[in-house]
């Protein structure tokens, strides 16, 4: 483990197990060449711009990350009208909502390991000992997350939305609603991923606590879609999410900092 | 004004010994005032005009919504105070207060679904109020569950610090949910700055019952603060005495 470590600083421990092992010796690799944390020489840590962009190679290099959230988005979407009746009015009726909540599972579902393999592997407390605040790595981290979550369920859900026989008014408000809506949603997510990091299971826990903070997201971004399909203005439920966000990327990030340095005292 | 009783009551032993003697008085004053509350509430105010004798219910309900939110303010408050002072003492109230709070808000939805049984023809709706009070139930679930995960003690105590802070941010949209949507749950009847809109001799049991809820709320969490002290603090000389067990081995005093 420890040489393993030493030979791919950053994604050794958050590689999935399912990846054969040649795809991850080929992106250490490769990320030690492109700038990332090199683990001996500690000063190097990195600023915003060298995060993010680490980040975002190692999502990118780890496929199956990106696309299982999407998978399990629209695998049970599709079982939906399996388990309710394929009616079209009823499943219209229903499309945005249901969007909605499996976007809030997925984002949740891929939170846990937000912080979880630099946890594992040290890095974390490397972030968390330089002189820059935590808040800007934890902010890059949240961004690569929904810029890898979140936004591609956006993308995605007008063709959902159609296959859910959604009414075509609804498309748009869906798509902006979802993509505002999912950057709080990781931000929030990122609190309680920062709270559970320390802890061996979290996943049930984290599912917990961060719920309960979901729900204002929820109740706008449905609303959102609710007003559209009613043929009234969205723009005051829209405002509403983009202020949920402003306040979230403001504070989430830092008390997200705060909860990742009480988890390495832990 | 010399601010050392406050510095003192961060002391758990202190704390402890301090409430020994208040404990008896307050618990007296709360129980006296819930038995009188309950008689002239259940017994001797007068019928609602519309509801007939369900409405008596709000005896209960009232008393233990108001101290399910304010029994959050004071969790979240204790755990802000932990986090900024580092006080001991006030991670034990705010884990003390966990349960409490969660018991009353159980209690709140508990009676608000008995009393929806009758006055709406259900017990249940997704109604904002309601949900929003369910929401804050699986907040202080998440608090306890979260301060006790982790396998050292300081660490759950400002983790879950920090979860009841951010979880603060619910609060006000659950006081505010009855005004701001228009669902089944009645508006506010009791309000601080204008006259209330309920009768006096409904009011005046009404706020027997809230401050008596208020007593019992603090009679219960001074108990229960107690009791985590003591299982914090057993290593220490003076519980060791409390509990009337010989003095501590040398090994176990050095630790203390």
């Amino acid at each position: 483990m420890e040489t393993e470590q030493l030979a791919t600083p950053l994604s050794a421990s958050k590689s999935s197990s399912t990846s054969n092992p040649a795809d991850t010796g080929a992106s250490g690799i490769n990320l030690s060449s492109a700038k990332s944390i090199p683990v001996a020489n500690p000063v190097h840590v990195p600023g915003f711009h060298t995060l993010f962009r680490t980040e975002l190679t190692l999502a990118v290099r780890r496929r199956s990350e990106i696309v299982n959230p999407l998978l399990f988005f629209v695998t049970v979407l599709a079982m939906m009208p399996l388990g309710i009746g394929p009616e079209p009015e009823m499943l219209a009726r229903m499309a945005a909502g249901l969007i909605w909540v499996m976007a809030l599972l997925a984002t949740l579902l891929s939170q846990e390991s937000l912080f979880r393999g630099d946890y594992e592997d040290g890095s974390l407390e490397q972030l968390a000992l330089q002189a820059q605040p935590l808040y800007f790595p934890v902010l890059a981290k949240v961004l690569v997350h929904w810029m890898v979550t979140g936004l591609p369920l956006a993308v995605l859900s007008p063709l959902l939305g159609m296959m859910l026989n959604l009414d075509a008014a609804g498309y748009w408000p869906l798509m902006v609603s979802l993509a505002l809506g999912t950057a709080s949603l990781s931000l929030i997510g990122a609190v309680g991923a920062a709270l559970t990091v320390a802890l061996r299971r979290p996943g049930l826990l984290l599912a917990l606590i961060i719920m309960p903070l979901y729900v204002p997201v929820l109740i706008f971004g449905t609303g959102t879609v609710q007003a559209a399909l009613d043929g009234y203005s969205y723009g005051p439920q829209l405002a509403i999410l983009g202020a949920i966000l402003t306040a979230a990327a403001a504070l989430a990030p830092l008390a997200a900092a705060g909860a990742i340095r009480i988890s390495l005292e832990n | 004004m010399s601010w050392q009783w406050f510095h003192r009551l961060g002391s758990p032993r202190w704390f402890y010994q301090k409430t020994s003697a208040w404990l008896p008085w307050l618990g007296a004053v709360s129980l006296l005032l819930l038995a009188v509350g309950c008689v002239w509430g259940l017994g001797f105010a007068p019928q609602d005009a519309k509801q007939g004798n369900s409405y008596r219910i709000i005896y209960i309900h009232v008393p233990a919504a108001f101290l399910a939110l304010a029994g959050y303010y004071i969790m979240a408050i204790c755990g802000a105070i932990g986090l900024i002072w580092k006080m001991k003492l006030s991670f034990v109230v705010m884990r003390a207060a966990a349960p409490i709070g969660a018991a009353l808000t159980f209690i709140s939805l508990f009676t608000g679904a008995v009393w929806g049984k009758p006055t709406w023809g259900t017990y249940w709706v997704w109604d904002a109020r309601i949900t929003s009070m369910l929401l804050l139930f699986f907040l202080y679930l998440g608090v306890m569950a979260l301060s006790g995960a982790f396998s050292r003690e300081q660490s759950g105590d400002k983790a879950s610090a920090l979860l009841a802070l951010v979880g603060t941010v619910n609060i006000p949209i659950i006081y505010k949910s009855v005004d701001w949507w228009f669902t089944l749950h009645q508006p506010a009847t009791l309000k601080l700055t204008e006259a209330s809109t309920i009768d006096p001799s409904m009011f005046y049991p009404l706020i027997t019952m809230i401050a008596g809820f208020y007593l019992f709320y603090a009679w219960v969490l001074t108990l229960h603060t107690r009791t985590l002290i003591l299982q914090r603090e057993w290593r220490t000389q003076w519980v060791r005495e409390l509990m009337g067990q010989p003095a501590a081995q040398s090994s176990s005093a050095a630790r203390a």
